[in-house]
This record gives structure tokens, sequence and C-alpha cells, in this order.
């Protein structure tokens, strides 16, 4: 199966090199399209932070799935905190509290 | 709590303590299910956040990198240089069972594509561009292998969030509706059984004073 890129065209472009599928979009209709498309055929779909914000709930519906996996990875600006911040969700979720935060106080 | 709406009778009394027994069991065995899964899922997201933090500083720095390259040449030269890659990457996706959970497992191989990551004439590019994709290509692994933990994190936090649930439900309402039940059950039975005594001395009573 392939792997995909999804994110605006700046940020995307290196992704290119590695021979992914890369889908670029700056507007969310045209990311929510890009990412259902790339779902259809890629085991990994790598998004762009920023691009991610744009189709939260797109990409959460992909959460309970075991195929694709959905990745968030920062673009040039550098990390936004938002795929940490995404995980720290997921330990809440299970969790019930957040218990890697506590590690980075000690 | 609420009661179950059922008939006080002995039949209905043997069938909720068969419920009430296998409640207790299952509760037990998803208890343990869910201690067990939080622990392999703590295990999985500490490498999930060491990865992350590996990846998010690698993938910053390479995105820089093309940034500059950009910077460096024209938007059309780095578009037609990158559009045709030297290597296709190729996922297999192949399955891992933690505690019933299928989780996803990828590796990757290349193909059809030279050991070489540079797929470019080094005529209209820069040696800025060599450096990022350079850096994209040492990137490849840990991409894949942030890829495979986080989406096992993920499944596994699905599934700890349905067993807790699961485990409280029984714990909080089905127990104790049940045991509230049996309780009532044997209390209007025995109610039952005073009322007959009672009747039956009386009706002793009765006999024995027409004698």
């Amino acid at each position: 199966m392939k792997i995909g890129v999804l994110g605006d065209n700046e940020n995307v472009i290196g992704y290119r090199a590695l021979g992914f599928d890369v889908v670029s979009c700056d507007t969310k209709e045209a990311a929510e399209q890009g990412l259902k498309k790339l779902a259809e055929e890629c085991a990994v779909i790598f998004v762009i932070e920023e691009t991610s914000l744009l189709i939260q709930d797109a990409i959460a519906q992909y959460h309970q799935q075991k195929i694709p996996a959905v990745i968030l990875i920062p673009g040039g600006n550098g990390s936004t905190g938002i795929g940490m911040k995404a995980l720290n969700l997921q330990v809440e979720k299970a969790v019930g509290s957040n218990i890697l935060e506590d590690k980075d106080n000690d | 709590m609420a009661r179950l709406n059922v008939n006080p009778t002995r039949m209905e009394l043997t069938k909720l303590k068969k419920r009430l027994m296998t409640a207790r069991r299952g509760h037990k065995l998803l208890k343990d299910k869910r201690d067990e899964l939080m622990k392999r899922f703590i295990e999985i997201i500490k490498e999930n956040q060491k990865l992350r933090l590996k990846l998010e500083n690698m993938a910053t720095d390479a995105s820089k990198s093309f940034v500059m390259a950009g910077a460096l040449t024209s938007q059309e030269s780095l578009a037609e240089a990158l559009s045709y890659p030297s290597c296709k990457v190729d996922v297999q996706v192949s399955d891992r069972n933690i505690m019933g959970v299928t989780v996803p497992e990828f590796s990757y191989s290349i193909k059809e594509g030279s050991s070489e990551p540079y797929s470019y004439g080094f005529l209209n590019t820069s040696s800025e561009l060599d450096s990022a994709v350079f850096k994209m290509h040492n990137m490849l692994s840990v991409l894949l292998e942030l890829a495979g933990v986080e989406k096992a994190a993920q499944l596994l936090a699905v599934e700890i969030e349905h067993t807790r649930r699961r485990v409280n439900a029984l714990e909080y309402i089905m127990i104790p509706q049940l045991e509230e039940t049996i309780k009532y059950i044997t209390m209007k039975m025995e109610e039952n059984e005073r009322g007959n005594i009672t009747r039956l001395m009386k009706v002793k009573d009765m006999v024995l004073e027409k004698k």
C-alpha cells in the first residue's frame, strides 16, 4: 500500500522526494476531499499540523479504524504542539487523566 | 438502586443468582483486561511520545531545509526536480494482536528505485536541496515507526475506554441491581412463609375451639 501526505503546498513538497502520494490543499473542502481520496489507497497518511486544524472531525473518524493511520507532522514553521496535544488527548481518554504531563514537570 | 421488575418466585431467584454469578465473573475478567490494557498502553504511549519528539525535530529541520532550498532555486525548478522521485516506498501492513485488539504494523520496502536519493540533475538545483532530500530520507524509518506506534495507541485508547465503561456498568449498575432484586425476592418469600405459618396457627386454634 502507499503512503499519503496532505498539507499546504510549501510544506508537503519535500515528501515528494520520498515517493509518497502528495496532495496539496489550501481550503477546508480541498483538504477533506484529499483526505478521503488518500484514505482509499494509503495505509498511512501524514497530515501537516496546520492543515489538520481544518479537518479535525474528518481525521477523528479514522481513529477507530485499523487502516489508514492518520499521523500529524509539523510543517516548516516548527512544531505547533498540535500533534503532542492529540497524543495527550488519547492518554486522557484512556487513563482518565493526563499522565504524560506529570512526567514533564518532574 | 432500583430493583428489577420481576415476580418474586423461586424460579426467578435461581435465575437471578445465576446471572449475578456470571456478572461477578465477567466483572473480574474485564477488570483484569482493563488493567493489562492500561499497562500496555502506558508502555506504548511513552514510546510514542519519545518517537514523536524525535520526529518533530527531524521534520522541522527537514522542512526548514526545503524552505531554504526553495529560496535558492525557483519554485518551478524545485517542483521539477522532485516531480519524479528516485524511489517508490511501498508499505506492507501486518496485524499484531495486543490483548485482543488488532493493531497494524507497518514495514516498508523501497522498490523500483536506486539507492541514490537524488533523482534530479545537478544543473538547476542547489546543494541545499541535496541536504534537504538527504534529511528527508533519514526520516523515513522514524516516520513509519511512529505511524505504527501512534495507531496502536489510538486503537488501544478506544478499547480501554470501552472496557472501562463495561467494568463500571457491571460494578455500579448491574451487580447492585441484581443483589437488590435477590434480596427483595428472599424477603418477600420469607414474608410469605411467615404469613403462611400464622395462618396455619390461626386455623389450628379455630379447629380446636370448635371441638
